[in-house]
């Protein structure tokens, strides 16, 4: 993997505060800290509300009403993004959705092989409306890998899909970032996902977030069996109880 | 380089209308014809005159090309303020739909105006600028814009914030998000801002003419009704009302299909 370990991506907060509709305060995030490298695999796990998405927004340069720092500025990577849910543009076609998130002077790439490993091929010229939500989340993963991304964030992206349509998918995605050696750092409750895909897992406090324990994991993925996956999912949940479900 | 032109997407075919709902149409109009030919009869006056006589008006003042030079000049000033109207109303609505700090200074202002009678802006219009075409096009205007902004800030208040999100993230530059993100969010309410300120902006013109104006059809029909002519009164309103409707169903409508046509069929 070419430039594979190199730092990528640098994230410190020291506070994220919001306003809810009554104006009370809540406090988001405090000092949390994430580092990214090259070709790395990272996972954030963490109860529900707990911080995570306003974590991967800061990232992406979404919300800069924070305390910390994001280094480099992420104007200056390339990312490609899932949401949680598709936020496909509804009157363009799902090929158009593709080529729009491109920068405009590569809006004429060949995507023949991305909409054949996604299986959107025969769906290249439906509207978003027409697909459902599993082929919705197809095209999100499309237009994210399109742009040949360094960083890509993912948040939980595999949710709402079968488990053989998910671990396809799965495999398209980490062959892709593997091929450019892109981060990725992604979000998900699905603490057995993680396992399958990480090479480090971060996990989270509940709000506001701060990192609780992290674990490296270095066994090949290929190699991961399903026992393994139990036996340390089982063990994290003894270790941090407040972050994954025993 | 130039990008490669996109594939564009399959169209869907046109929405189809059953015959049986064009029959239903036709019938109730010829139904209101007969309703109205029945009335007249039993009336026999000539304030309710019958259709084929309001018929024969229409005939006989297009044969000497009254009828169409006076529908000619109501439609200009229809189509120069329905656009002038649309595009500073879509300006301003959009600008308060994004802009609270604009929605909060302006608001009252806007109601203001929606709130003051078409014939009160017609008359200042006039005593301000004289009895001119100028006046006459800019009371026009003046009346249709709040409207047009009142629709458009609601269609610019409820962007959806998700997609707005995801051109942020995908970093679309300008023209991009305008011609992808934006209008199509737009298009509904521009439309339904086109409907109604069409059926508003035609009767508006016709005030303007007859308070100060020498051609078009609200001066024909003040003119009629000061002879008491209520068949030419009733030819000239039913002639200008048919092209109206006409405009509607054969460009509003399909505009209005156009902009829907990614929805899912119901």
């Amino acid at each position: 993997m070419p430039g594979a370990g190199a730092p990528l991506l640098d994230l410190a907060v020291q506070a994220k505060v919001y306003r809810t509709a009554d104006a009370a305060p809540v406090e988001a995030v405090r000092g949390l800290a994430l580092a990214l490298v090259r070709g790395e695999t990272l996972c954030l796990i963490g109860p529900s509300g707990s911080g995570k998405t306003t974590t991967l927004r800061i990232l992406l340069g979404l919300d800069r009403a924070f305390v910390g720092q994001v280094a480099p500025d992420p104007e200056t990577l390339r990312i490609g993004i899932v949401f949680q849910e598709p936020r496909l543009l509804p009157w363009r076609s799902v090929e158009q959705n593709i080529r729009l998130a491109l920068p405009r002077r590569e809006r004429g790439r060949p995507l023949d092989d991305l909409l054949r490993d996604l299986g959107l091929t025969a769906w290249r010229n439906r509207f978003p409306g027409e697909l459902s939500l599993g082929m919705a989340r197809r095209v999100a993963l499309a237009r994210a890998l399109a742009g040949e991304p360094d960083l890509l964030v993912l948040d939980e992206p595999f949710v709402s899909l079968d488990d053989r349509a998910a671990a396809e998918l799965r495999a398209v995605v980490f062959a892709a970032a593997e091929r450019r050696a892109a981060g990725v750092l992604m979000v998900t409750h699905n603490i057995r996902e993680a396992l399958d895909v990480a090479d480090r897992i971060v996990l989270l406090t509940p709000r506001p977030a701060r990192v609780l324990g992290e674990v490296a994991i270095d066994i090949p993925r290929a190699e991961r069996t399903r026992a393994w996956a139990e036996r340390l999912r089982g063990d994290l949940a003894r270790r941090y109880p407040e972050a994954v479900a025993a | 380089m130039r990008p490669a032109a996109m594939t564009l997407p399959t169209r869907r075919p046109k929405p189809w209308h059953p015959p049986a709902a064009l029959l239903v149409r036709l019938a109730s109009i010829l139904a209101l014809l007969a309703l109205w030919h029945v009335a007249a009869t039993l009336a026999a006056s000539r304030t309710l005159p019958p259709t084929a006589a309001v018929f024969e008006v229409m005939l006989r003042e297009t044969r000497t090309g009254e009828l169409p030079a006076h529908i000619g000049a109501t439609l200009a000033r229809v189509a120069v303020s329905f656009t002038l109207a649309m595009a500073i109303g879509t300006v301003i609505g959009v600008a308060l739909g994004r802009v609270r700090a604009l929605d909060r200074a302006f608001d009252t202002w806007l109601l203001a105006v929606l709130n003051t009678p078409a014939l009160v802006v017609t008359v200042l219009a006039y005593v301000w600028l004289g009895l001119t075409e100028a006046a006459a096009i800019l009371a026009v205007t003046v009346n249709k814009i709040p409207n047009v902004a009142v629709i458009m800030r609601e269609g610019a208040r409820s962007l959806d914030p998700g997609l707005e999100e995801m051109r942020r993230a995908y970093r679309f530059d300008r023209a991009t998000w305008i011609r992808h993100v934006l209008l199509p969010q737009l298009a509904p309410y521009w439309v339904a801002a086109a409907r109604s300120g069409l059926a508003l902006v035609w009767k508006i013109v016709l005030l303007v003419e007859l308070l100060g104006r020498p051609d078009g059809v609200g001066y024909a029909i003040s003119y009629h009704f000061q002879l008491f002519d209520v068949a030419g009164l009733l030819s000239y309103s039913i002639a200008f009302a048919a092209i109206v409707f006409a405009i509607d169903v054969l460009v509003l409508q399909p505009l209005e299909t156009h902009a829907r046509r990614w929805r899912p069929a119901a």
